[in-house]
């Protein structure tokens, strides 16, 4: 199994969501975060004082899948998320060792 | 004997006969002068109820300013961990300066008294009933005159919290404004609107200071008081390199947008009657206000490339405090200059000013209402005119030209003079009284205290509490 921890920009979730579905994905959860990567924040005024805002509002996606779907996954996440500009995001990879359904303690793949 | 009484009988008869009509006129030029009486009196009584209804609604209006306006205006602009602290800032004047007001606080700013400060012949409002005090308002109870002015001491210390937001004591800015409503806001509200005040300009004072609804006894009075404050407590913990934008612009926005409805009151209230000069005073304001939003939003566009929501609510509040003195003696056209400036100069204190100098005047008390207030006070001097309000008269009762553009350049003096005796009165009193607090409850919260908020701290309780969801 492989956790995919996607982060993207706010205005392509709803893109990148549908897409999933649309390949069979079942379940993600999502997170509103706030971070900077290469992407420099922007500044604010407020009654002539400039704040610097360096750590943006971002979308993290968290999936767990079985190890076949993740080439396809991550193809359907790039092309969706993709504006081609600064601040796009990444994908991050991780193994994950075992999953359990609390509701039937089923466990492995078939918990997913 | 038979003709005698004869004759006797038709004299009578003759004098009855031709004093019956003599008789009957005189009952009803007896009749007329009483119906005449009577509607006299309701004519008194008609007028009594239009302009009652008028200042009831104005008081009504100025106490919104207060609660929810400037709660909600300053609540926006601090950090979240002390929104209710500096909400509660405004709310405790409205409870606390009423009861002062009851007990002392009306007799010592419009009892008789010296040209410095009133007497105690109000003292738990006796004397202040149903009959108008004609030296005042000739039409309204004087109860309604009391209830209104008690409006304007609610907010007047209310707006210098703007400048300790986030780092005062409770029981400190408690203590403080008890004090300063007696030490400084009774001597200057006697001084410009009471009975032998020495500047005040409708009941012959020495230094006539034409000061319509409160630019010196409110605003200069309050933001001079919170520019000693800011200095005097010194800046906020991680001030100016920690940023401490609001946290809730559009709190703020809703506030503001309540001081504009509230300022009618406040100003075209002042006029202390529903006439022309209501209506004349409610014009002034509202284009006061439109040209000061404009002025801060073009001098915040030029400068940062783009008009703030945050600027243009600014502006708006600085140019109802600079139209504030003038509202009542300056036209339409006047006004939107005095706005536009205000706007502008507003916006250069709060910017360019305040960061020049380094004080912490946390949510710009002193850049708003004591520049804007001193701006409008001298403006005054300038474009008050008799055609709007004949004031000034001279003993034939011959109307006297008002402000400079009237040829009265004498004025603009007059206005200094009502503008330095504000600003000295709140620079000394404001020293003494952070003493006196000082010395006794001191001033300031404790290092922790700041940093966990005063929500907390002061308070106990949090304006945005985080419930887990169920």
């Amino acid at each position: 199994m492989t956790k995919i921890e996607a982060i993207i920009q706010n205005s392509r979730l709803d893109a990148v969501k549908d897409a999933l579905h649309e390949i069979g994905v079942e379940g993600m959860t999502v997170l509103e975060v706030r971070g900077h990567g290469r992407q420099k924040g922007h500044t604010e005024f407020y009654r002539g004082r400039e704040y610097t805002v360096d750590l943006i509002p971002k979308i993290k996606l968290e999936l767990v899948l079985p190890d076949k779907m993740v080439d396809q996954v991550i193809q359907t996440i790039t092309s969706a998320a993709r504006t081609g500009k600064i601040g796009d995001g990444k994908i991050f990879l991780s193994r994950i060792d075992d999953a359990i359904r609390i509701r039937n303690d089923e466990r492995g793949e078939g918990a997913l | 004997m038979g003709t005698g009484r004869f004759a006797w009988m038709v004299l009578l008869s003759i004098i009855f006969i031709t004093s019956a009509p003599l008789l009957s006129a005189q009952t009803a030029a007896d009749n007329q002068a009483a119906r005449i009486a009577a509607l006299e009196q309701q004519v008194t009584d008609a007028r009594t109820s239009g302009d009652n209804a008028w200042m009831l609604t104005s008081a009504a209006l100025v106490l919104m300013m207060t609660g929810p306006g400037l709660a909600l205006f300053y609540g926006g602009l601090v950090r979240k961990k002390n929104v209710l602290a500096t909400m509660m800032q405004s709310f405790s004047m409205m409870a606390i300066i009423s009861i002062l007001w009851a007990l002392f606080g009306y007799s010592l700013c419009f009892g008789p008294g010296n040209s410095f400060i009133g007497g105690f012949h109000h003292l738990f409002l006796h004397g202040v009933g149903a009959q108008p005090d004609p030296d005042y308002a000739a039409t309204i109870p004087q109860q309604t005159f009391m209830i209104y002015q008690l409006m304007f001491a609610v907010i007047t210390p209310a707006l210098i919290t703007g400048a300790f937001a986030e780092r005062m004591k409770f029981s400190a800015m408690a203590l403080f404004m008890i004090l300063w409503s007696i030490i400084v806001y009774a001597p200057m509200a006697h001084m410009v609107w009471g009975k032998g005040g020495m500047l005040n300009a409708s009941l012959g004072g020495r230094f006539p200071t034409l000061d319509f609804a409160g630019g010196t006894v409110v605003h200069i009075t309050s933001g001079v008081s919170a520019l000693v404050c800011a200095l005097s407590l010194g800046k906020r913990l991680g001030y100016p390199k920690q940023p401490m934008p609001p946290h809730s612009v559009v709190l703020s926005f809703i506030g503001a947008c309540m001081l504009w409805v509230g300022w009618f009151g406040f100003n075209a209230g002042s006029a202390l009657a529903a006439g022309s000069l209501a209506t004349s005073a409610f014009i002034a304001t509202h284009f006061a206000a439109a040209a000061a939003v404009v002025g801060w939003s073009g001098a915040e566009w030029l400068r940062n490339g783009k008009p703030s929501a945050l600027g243009a609510i600014s502006g708006a509040v600085a140019g109802l405090v600079a139209v504030t003195p003038a509202a009542g003696f300056v036209g339409p056209m006047s006004a939107l200059v005095i706005g536009f400036v205000a706007g502008i100069v507003c916006y250069l204190m709060v910017v360019k000013v305040k960061a020049r100098f380094g004080y912490d005047d946390s949510l710009d008390a002193f850049g708003v209402h004591g520049a804007g207030g001193t701006l409008g006070a001298l403006l005054t001097g300038i474009f008050a005119t008799s055609s709007v309000n004949p004031i000034f008269k001279d003993a034939q009762g011959k109307t006297l030209a008002s402000g400079l553009i009237d040829g009265n350049a004498h004025q603009l003096l007059n206005q200094f003079v009502g503008v330095l005796m504000a600003w000295g009165l709140a620079v000394i009193g404001t020293l003494i009284i952070l003493k006196i607090v000082d010395l006794t409850v001191g001033v300031r919260v404790t290092k922790d205290d700041e940093i966990q908020g005063l929500d907390l701290s002061q308070h106990g309780e949090e304006g945005y509490y985080w419930e887990v969801p169920a």
